[in-house]
């Protein structure tokens, strides 16, 4: 199935996948009233330091330990999708204790909130994607994990 | 076609379905279920009191998951002995069960010391099981005293659960901190002031030797008066089908890395359970839900004739009071460095180049991969440890590494 990958030699560090990622999930249309002057809560983020740069967000692994460790059972996999019910999350963040890529991260009201590659909202592929100006970040097949 | 028989009906449970399901689609599944509800996330009963989920939600599966899954539940039952030769399962009423292959599931009980004149409580609960959390709910009003045994996980979480339905709690505690069991002083420090800054007293190093009606009277000589007493002691696990059947039982029943008892085709997972801790290179009672569900896993997945090993468990905790979240993992083992912040405090043990174990309050962003790196005994040496020590941060790994995770399949 298609995943998002990275290209780490290729990320400007710029984080507009990041801004991109926040609107796309906002359900609003436009996108300054969307972000402007806001904390955003992206579900991808931009680690590094002034030499190297790569954005973050859930590998989908073929092993979640998130999904097996979630105490409210609001993780789950779907068709290679790893999905969660953010109205069961009570924000204890067993999740974040145990994602080892650090994908995780509370939303706006403390309950978890991940990266569903887009495909429940407006934009349909993952926005942080499609926005990546020097396409460091790729939505594509590789391999045949489940 | 395969018989399998589950003896409870927990998250273990649950990780046992899921395992068989992903090894035999077609085999029989029989669940035990003592509780008359199906299976819910047992530690949300402190979420539920304190409204951050209700009883629909606390749901850990969808209620088409014993349907979907092809098992048969068997609700309000209790398993009352084993018989490892015939291979079967006696109820509390009805025909044994046969079975081919046996997990017992059966989880932890809580632990009540016999204290003198207990029996004189009116109110006294446990808080273990949504009966008990919806037992004490109805004994909850704006004016009660409620006075809880016990300063460990259960306890505290029981008393921000139920802090703004009460008028008062007070906890106490033998030992002379809170969650004992995995911090350390300092630490504890922290999470208690935060906790008496919410509005709960604590009495430590001092606990209730006797009551009498509603007065407690300490081992120091106070006395507490209270409306509604909670014990959260400690547990015991539930091993006495397999102990009575012959099978080795030490704190939990004993399970190697397959999950599996000594006794023939028996296996065991959850909190009735002492399977391998890494973190210690021994056997120990990890009593944790992610830890449930790994060995259920684990046991489903070779009870269907899998070849599953759990190598690389260790206790682990996320937990959080009144906003402040705590987690730790692994061994508190070797040298300890510490990472000081405006947020909060990290603690990290360090022995032979590994990351044996550590302590975070506060600041808790990513810190799976400090966990990873426990589980994982990830040499530090082939990481940059100190840039992680304030930022846990994948920029720590190599290029290489950094390459597989984002730009592979995992």
């Amino acid at each position: 199935m298609k995943r998002v990958y990275v290209n780490e030699e290729w990320c400007l560090g710029c984080h507009l996948c990041e801004y991109n990622c926040a609107f796309a999930n906002s359900g609003l249309k436009d996108m300054a009233f969307a972000l402007k002057d806001k904390k955003i809560f992206p579900r991808i983020h931009v680690e590094g330091d002034d030499k190297i740069t790569f954005a973050v967000s859930c590998r989908h692994c073929s092993d979640p330990l998130c999904v097996k460790s979630c105490i409210a059972g609001a993780i789950s996999k779907t068709d290679g999708v790893v999905k969660i019910d953010r109205t069961k999350c009570v924000g204890c963040l067993t999740c974040v204790l145990v994602c080892p890529y650090g994908a995780l991260a509370p939303g706006e009201n403390g309950t978890m909130q991940k990266c569903e590659l887009c495909l429940e909202n407006a934009c349909g592929e993952p926005a942080c994607v499609t926005g990546c100006p020097n396409k460091a970040i790729v939505y594509e097949e590789r391999g045949d994990g489940e | 076609m395969k018989r399998y028989v589950i003896v409870g009906n927990g998250a273990a449970a649950v990780g046992c379905i899921e395992g068989i399901r992903a090894v035999d689609a077609k085999g029989e599944i029989t669940v035990v279920s003592q509780e008359d509800r199906p299976v819910y996330g047992r530690p949300l009963i402190s979420y539920y009191l304190m409204g951050k989920t209700d009883l629909a939600k606390m749901n850990y599966r969808p209620a088409d998951f014993y349907e979907k899954n092809g098992c048969r539940v068997l609700y309000g039952r209790r398993a009352v002995a084993l018989d490892p030769e015939k291979k079967t399962v006696t109820l509390d009423e009805g025909k044994p069960l046969p079975y081919d292959a046996l997990c017992i599931a059966t989880g932890s009980r809580p632990f009540v010391p016999p204290f003198e004149g207990l029996d004189t409580v009116e109110k006294k609960y446990s808080f273990m099981t949504l009966d008990d959390a919806l037992a004490l709910e109805g004994a909850l009003s704006e004016t009660a005293r409620v006075l809880i045994v016990g300063a460990g996980l259960i306890g505290l979480k029981c008393a921000e659960g139920i802090k703004d339905r009460v008028g008062r709690i007070t906890v106490c505690d033998l030992a002379d901190r809170v969650l004992s069991s995995i911090l350390d002083d300092d630490c504890a420090a922290v999470v208690q002031k935060r906790l008496e800054e919410n509005g709960i007293d604590f009495l430590l190093g001092d606990t209730a030797v006797r009551f009498d009606g509603n007065t407690a009277e300490m081992k120091s000589g106070k006395s507490v008066d209270f409306d509604v007493l909670v014990l959260a002691v400690g547990v015991r696990a539930n091993v006495d089908l397999v102990k009575e059947a012959g099978g080795t039982v030490n704190r939990g029943i004993v399970v190697d890395k397959a999950c599996a008892t000594d006794l023939p085709s028996v296996y065991a997972a959850g909190d009735c359970a002492e399977g391998f801790d890494a973190s210690i290179g021994q056997n120990r009672v990890l009593a944790i839900l992610p830890n449930a569900y790994l060995q259920g896993h684990t046991a489903g997945s070779n009870m269907a004739g899998g070849d599953d090993l759990l190598s690389n468990a260790i206790p682990m905790n996320s937990i959080g009071f009144f906003g402040l979240h705590v987690m730790t993992a692994g061994a508190y083992d070797g040298e300890m460095t510490e990472e000081k912040s405006e947020g909060g405090i990290k603690r990290f043990f360090v022995k032979d180049g590994l990351l044996r174990g550590y302590i975070l309050i506060g600041d808790t962003e990513r810190a799976g991969i400090y966990t990873s790196l426990v589980r994982e005994k990830t040499p530090l040496s082939t990481v940059d440890f100190d840039l992680t020590k304030k930022y846990a941060s994948n920029l720590i790994f190599s290029r290489e590494n950094r390459r597989k995770k984002f730009g592979g399949v995992v």
